[in-house]
């Protein structure tokens, strides 16, 4: 069996939204070069809507993958649905990924969450910070 | 265009290996511990692959032991010398920081045991010091194990140095030549070489078969127990075809070393070369002491999972140290062994050629690298960061 499903292998050969938004509402960076994986998250919002979203990932096949996921899901999506994106669905998205790559799915979800989190901090919105506890730990460092 | 550009992680059979070994899979397929005469003609056959095998590296066939591979020759060198030292309260091992898993993982297996195990530096440059070795040495020292030829970057070791300084300290020498042998000339006598392990796989033998040199009177523990195969020393029934293979592998890349040396190192060196022409990359370890088909470089600002799937789609298979492709979260410990930060680290590529190899393929990787390099550099926030200024590149 080859390491990666087909899914993989399109998202990482073809990624989608790749690249930089210059005028982006918010953007998010999660992850650490040392430990090899670095994603960061461009998003667009209009009226609480994701209207466009691009990434830049420096990682893996599947960080790259798993990124580029992750843009579609939320692209076009209200902000609250795409805070409810959960690294599972981006798993399932790509019709699974192997168990010691599952941190690369977790850092998508965080990418999501912290351009989220610069958008609402950059335009005043409140907000519970109980939502983005986990951003500022790269997990995967501490393991 | 398919290239297999990763000859350190495994080579092809050659045609030699094959049409000597087939006999002993189809027709004289006896045991050679067997009595008759058709388990006695495998004997024979052991028996020459024995002394084929030992003109090879200037041993006598007694001092040669078939195993299952390089890891089980390096394994068995490194317990045999700590049994023995131990018996004589020595229990001190020196080996270096960026010896492949079989001896490090055997290290760290006697050292749960009560050994004492001092790793040596590799400096920048990948190549052991003598004057560290010999300030390592302790009246206890039971062992020094130094490796050949580095299996990630390729750099040698002053090995003919330290075999005769621990000759003259008495003290048992071994090396893991897995990288070296059929590659470079090997002499054990004139080398100072107490043991030797060596795999076939990686000079055109099948896999699964290897060879243990250990000099006369260089005591052996069992590794695995059993019949009395291989003078007691490693129980099991030969592997007579792959030794035979083996044999005649090894004989053929003795033979024709001088002349694919001379075709290997100019595809080497154009690889090298034309490769250092894509900005912030480097070379890893010492290009003066240096197996021939070995070419190890990082690129900064991209990983190196990624590097091989792309380089992978355009036909060329290579290698990385990244964590990724190390299946840990850190990169490969002889990258950070050279003092190469974790960031440059997973951004390594290994290229390993061989005679099997065109200039043709060269070309292709030459075509083919700098793109993908590119084309993850484009995609990369680390890049945009080092190139708006905002991270400090570091090579």
């Amino acid at each position: 069996m080859a390491l990666y499903s087909d899914k993989v292998m399109d998202h990482f050969q073809n990624p989608r939204n790749v690249g930089k938004i210059e005028d982006a509402d918010g953007i998010g960076e999660v992850g650490n070069a040392k430990c090899g994986d670095i994603m960061r998250m461009y998003i667009k919002v209009s009226d609480g809507v994701i209207t466009d979203c691009k990434f830049n990932t420096f990682g893996c096949g599947s960080a790259i993958a798993t990124s580029s996921m992750a843009t579609e899901l939320i692209k076009g999506k209200p902000i609250e649905e795409a805070l409810e994106l959960s690294n599972k669905a981006v798993v399932e998205a790509l019709d699974g990924l192997p168990a010691y790559k599952l941190h690369c799915s977790v850092l998508a979800e965080e990418a999501v969450k912290a351009a989220v989190k610069d958008y609402y901090d950059k335009n005043g919105i409140a907000y519970d910070p109980e939502m983005f506890n986990n951003l500022e730990d790269c997990e995967h460092c501490h393991e | 265009m398919f290239v297999y550009a990763d000859n350190a992680a495994t080579t092809c059979v050659s045609r030699a290996a094959i049409d000597a070994m087939l006999p002993y899979l189809l027709e004289d397929y006896g045991n050679p511990s067997s009595l008759y005469a058709f388990g006695q003609k495998a004997q024979e056959a052991l028996q020459e692959a024995r002394e084929t095998v030992a003109k090879c590296i200037g041993a006598t066939p007694r001092e040669i032991y078939f195993t299952s591979g390089g890891s089980e020759a390096d394994n068995q060198a490194i317990v045999s010398a700590a049994r023995v030292g131990a018996r004589h309260g020595k229990k001190h091992l020196i080996s270096t920081k960026f010896e492949h898993h079989a001896v490090l993982h055997t290290l760290k297996k006697l050292e749960k045991e009560g050994f004492e195990v001092t790793l040596l530096d590799v400096h920048e440059d990948g190549v052991v010091r003598l004057e560290d070795v010999e300030a390592a040495i302790r009246p206890d020292t039971c062992l020094v194990t130094v490796m050949f030829a580095n299996n990630e970057i390729g750099t040698t070791q002053p090995i003919r140095e330290i075999g005769a300084l621990c000759r003259e300290k008495g003290i048992p020498f071994h090396t893991d030549a897995v990288q070296a042998a059929g590659h470079m000339p090997i002499d054990v006598v004139d080398m100072n070489i107490d043991m030797l392990s060596m795999s076939g796989h990686k000079f055109h033998a099948p896999k699964g078969v290897g060879v243990l040199y250990a000099r006369k009177n260089m005591p052996l523990v069992n590794i695995i127990e059993g019949g009395a195969q291989e003078r007691g020393k490693r129980a099991g029934t030969e592997n007579v075809a792959g030794i035979v293979a083996l044999a005649a592998a090894l004989k053929e890349s003795c033979e024709h070393m001088e002349e694919n040396t001379a075709k290997i190192i100019p595809m080497r060196d154009k690889l090298f070369a034309e490769l250092s022409k894509i900005p912030h990359s480097k070379i890893n370890g010492s290009l003066e002491h240096h197996v021939p088909g070995t070419v190890n470089m990082c690129f900064e600002g991209i990983e190196g999972e990624s590097l091989l799937l792309l380089l992978d789609r355009d036909g060329i298979c290579a290698s990385s140290g990244s964590a990724c492709t190390s299946g840990s979260l850190d990169p490969s410990h002889v990258l950070l062994s050279i003092g190469l930060p974790h960031e440059v680290a997973h951004g390594s590529l290994r290229l390993s050629i061989g005679e099997y190899n065109s200039m043709d393929e060269i070309d292709h990787i030459i075509e083919v690298v700098p793109k993908v390099v590119e084309y993850l550099r484009s995609i990369s926030p680390v890049w945009d960061e080092l190139e708006k200024g905002t991270r400090p590149h570091l090579i």
